[in-house]
C-alpha cells in the first residue's frame, strides 16, 4: 500500500517537472510582452518600428536602425558562414579520410563551444585592427560583424548540413556513379539536392543564432544607432541596443528597451516556427 | 633466409594486386584534367575545410599565445582591486553559479525527461506541448533570458541583482539541454530491461530508478557537462540578473560576476587589455575542457 502511494507521489512530481518548461515559456512571454507592449503603444507602433531616430533623452524611440542593423548583420553572417559551412560539411561527409575525420569532427564541435564573449574578444583584437588596416575607418562595422558571425555559425551549419548529407540514401550516389558521374559530380548534383531541406533547416538555425547573438556583436559592430550607408559603417543590432543601455535606462526608455526585446522575440518565434515546419515537412 | 625473401616477394605481389584498382596521384590528375568542373569542386571543398580548421587553430592559438604570456600569480589573488583585477573571485562565483544552476536544473530536467519517456502514454498531448516549448526555449536568445530574469526576479520579486536570480535564469536556459540529452539516453535503454524488471515484480518507480536511470547515466552526465559549458560561457543572461560586482559571493542574495561577465567588464572598461587576454585563455580552456570531457564521457560509455 505504501509503495503505491510513493508511486503516485513520484508520478505527480515527474508530471510537475514536465510542466516546468511550459511554465517557463509562459512566464518569459508574459513578462516580456506585458512590460514591452504598452511602451510600443505609448510610442505608437509606427514611430517605434518606423522611426529612424533613437534619442532616448529627447523622447525619440525609433528602432528602425536597429532592425535594419540586425537584418544586415544577419545577412552578412549568412553570406560568409553558409557557403563555407556547407562546403565544409560536404568535405566532412564525402571527401574526408577516416583518420582525418576523427580529428576534424571533435575540433569543429569544440568550435561550437567557444563562449560568445571570447569570440567577441577575438573580433576586437584581431578582426577590428585587420579591417582598419585593410579598409580604413574605425574597423568596426557591418563587414567586421558579418565576418565574426559567419565564423560563429560555422559549427552549427556544418553539423546540421553534414547529417543531412549523410542521411541521403547511398543509392543516389551509386546511381550517379553508375551513370558515369565523377565522385564530385555525384556528390554535388545527386546528393546535395536531395539533402536540400535538411541544409535549409541548418541555415535557419544559424539565422536564429546570429540574430540573437549579443556579446560578440557588441564588441565589433560599432553600435551607432543610425541607418548604415555602407558595409563599413557602424551599426547597432536589436540585441546590442538592449545590452548597451539597459544598465542605466529608466522610465519609458527602459520600457522601450524591453519593447526592443519584444521585436527580437517575435523575430525568433517566426524563425523557430519555420525551422520546425521544415523539419516536419522533411519527416513526412 | 631464402624462405623469408621469397615470402617477402609474395607479400609484395599481393600488395601490388591489392593496388590494382587504386589510381596513382598522376592518374588522378590526368582524369581531373578531363573534368575541370570536378577539379574545381574538389578544390572548393578542400579549401573550405582548410579555411575552417585554419580559423579554429588561429583563434585558439592566438588566444593561447597571448593569454599565457599575460598570466601571472597576481591575477589569482584573493581580492579584486582596481590595481590588480584578480579573476579569482570571478572564478569562485562561476563555481557557485554553476553549482546552484545545476542544483535547480538537473532534477527538473531529468524528472521531466522521465515523465516524457517512461510515464506519458502514447498520444499524450502534454508531450507535444513540452516538445514545442523546449524547442522554443532553445531558440530564445540569451539576452532575452537576461531581460526576463531581470523583470521577474530583480524587479518583480524585488531581489535586485543576485546570485539566485542569475542561477534561476540560467537554469531555465540549460533546461532544454538537460531534458533533450536525458530523453535520448532514456530512449536508448532497451525495452527488455524494463520488461525484465516488470517481470520480476518491480513497480514502475523502482524500474525507473534501479534499472533505467543507472543504464542511462552516462548520457545524462554528458548532457549535464554540456550544460556546465554553457553556464560557464554565458554573459548576456547574467549581466542584468546577477550583476557585475567583482567580489566573491557570500550568500544567495549577493550580486556576483562570473568569469565570462568579468571578461566583458574588463573589455568594457578598456583599461585592462593584458588581463583580458589572460582571462580569455582561462575561460576558453575551461569551456573547451568541459566540452571535451562531455563528448569523451558520451563516447566512452554509450557504446
Amino acid at each position: 500500500m505504501k509503495a503505491k502511494q510513493s508511486e503516485r507521489i513520484m508520478h505527480a512530481i515527474f508530471f510537475i517537472s514536465a510542466c516546468v518548461s511550459v511554465l517557463a515559456v509562459a512566464l518569459i512571454c508574459f513578462f516580456i510582452f506585458v512590460n514591452g507592449v504598452p511602451a510600443i503603444f505609448e510610442i505608437t507602433l509606427s514611430d517605434f518600428l518606423g522611426g529612424t531616430l533613437w534619442k532616448p533623452l529627447e523622447g525619440l524611440f525609433g528602432i528602425l536602425p536597429m532592425v535594419v542593423g540586425s537584418v544586415y548583420v544577419t545577412a552578412g553572417g549568412i553570406f560568409f558562414g553558409v557557403p563555407i559551412g556547407i562546403l565544409c560539411a560536404i568535405f566532412m561527409a564525402r571527401f574526408c579520410p577516416v583518420k582525418l575525420y576523427k580529428i576534424l569532427k571533435p575540433a569543429i564541435e569544440l568550435l561550437a563551444g567557444v563562449p560568445s564573449i571570447v569570440y567577441g574578444f577575438f573580433g576586437l583584437v584581431v578582426l577590428v585592427p585587420m579591417m582598419r588596416t585593410l579598409f580604413g575607418g574605425s574597423g568596426k562595422g557591418i563587414l567586421t560583424a558579418s565576418v565574426m558571425l559567419g565564423i560563429m555559425i560555422l559549427p552549427t551549419i556544418i553539423g546540421v548540413a553534414e547529417s543531412a548529407i549523410r542521411a541521403v540514401p547511398e543509392s543516389y550516389y551509386e546511381g550517379a556513379l553508375g551513370l558515369g558521374a565523377t565522385h564530385e559530380r555525384a556528390v554535388f548534383f545527386a546528393l546535395l539536392p536531395a539533402a536540400k531541406s535538411g541544409i535549409l533547416a541548418g541555415v535557419i538555425l544559424g539565422i536564429g543564432r546570429v540574430i540573437g547573438e549579443t556579446m560578440a556583436v557588441v564588441m565589433v559592430a560599432g553600435n551607432q544607432p543610425i541607418l548604415p550607408n555602407s558595409i563599413f559603417s557602424g551599426v547597432r543590432t536589436l540585441t546590442s541596443n538592449i545590452v548597451l543601455e539597459m544598465g542605466y535606462a529608466s522610465g519609458l526608455h527602459k520600457d522601450a528597451l524591453i519593447a526592443t526585446a519584444v521585436v527580437l522575440f517575435v523575430f525568433i518565434l517566426i524563425i523557430n516556427l519555420s525551422f520546425s515546419a521544415i523539419k516536419n515537412k522533411e519527416r513526412n | 633466409m631464402e624462405m623469408v625473401q621469397s615470402l617477402n616477394g609474395i607479400n609484395a605481389n599481393i600488395k601490388e594486386e591489392q593496388g590494382i584498382n587504386k589510381q596513382t596521384w598522376r592518374q588522378k590528375m590526368k582524369a581531373y584534367k578531363k573534368q575541370p568542373l570536378s577539379l574545381f569542386l574538389l578544390t572548393l571543398v578542400t579549401t573550405s575545410a582548410i579555411a575552417t580548421i585554419g580559423i579554429l587553430l588561429f583563434l585558439i592559438g592566438y588566444i593561447l599565445l597571448n593569454g599565457v604570456r599575460n598570466l601571472s600569480f597576481d591575477l589569482f589573488a584573493w581580492e579584486y582591486t582596481t590595481e590588480n583585477v584578480s579573476m579569482l573571485p570571478a572564478l569562485l562565483n562561476t563555481l557557485y553559479m554553476t553549482g546552484l544552476t545545476l542544483l535547480l536544473a538537473v532534477p527538473v530536467g531529468v524528472f521531466s525527461a522521465i515523465y516524457l519517456v517512461e510515464y506519458a502514454k502514447r498520444g499524450n498531448k502534454l508531450v507535444n506541448i513540452v516538445r514545442i516549448t523546449t524547442e522554443t526555449l532553445q531558440g530564445i536568445p540569451s539576452i532575452v533570458y537576461g531581460l526576463f530574469g531581470y523583470l521577474m526576479f530583480c524587479i518583480g520579486l524585488n531581489w535586485g541583482y543576485t546570485l539566485l536570480a542569475g542561477a534561476i535564469t540560467l537554469a531555465i536556459m540549460v533546461l532544454p539541454v538537460i531534458m533533450r540529452t536525458t530523453e535520448e539516453a532514456l530512449l536508448a535503454v532497451p525495452d527488455s530491461y524494463r520488461e525484465g524488471s516488470f517481470g520480476l515484480g518491480a513497480g514502475r518507480l523502482r524500474t525507473v530508478f534501479r534499472i533505467v536511470l543507472p543504464s542511462a547515466m552516462p548520457g545524462i552526465i554528458a548532457g549535464v557537462i554540456l550544460a556546465i559549458g554553457r553556464i560557464v560561457g554565458e554573459t548576456a543572461a547574467l549581466i542584468f540578473t546577477a550583476g557585475t560586482v567583482a567580489t566573491a559571493a557570500t550568500g544567495l542574495f549577493d550580486s556576483t560576476r562570473t568569469l565570462a561577465v568579468h571578461m566583458y567588464c574588463l573589455l568594457n572598461e578598456g583599461l585592462y587589455m593584458e588581463q583580458a587576454y589572460a582571462t580569455a585563455v582561462v575561460l576558453l580552456f575551461m569551456v573547451l575542457g568541459i566540452n571535451a570531457l562531455s563528448s569523451y564521457v558520451a563516447k566512452r560509455f554509450i557504446k
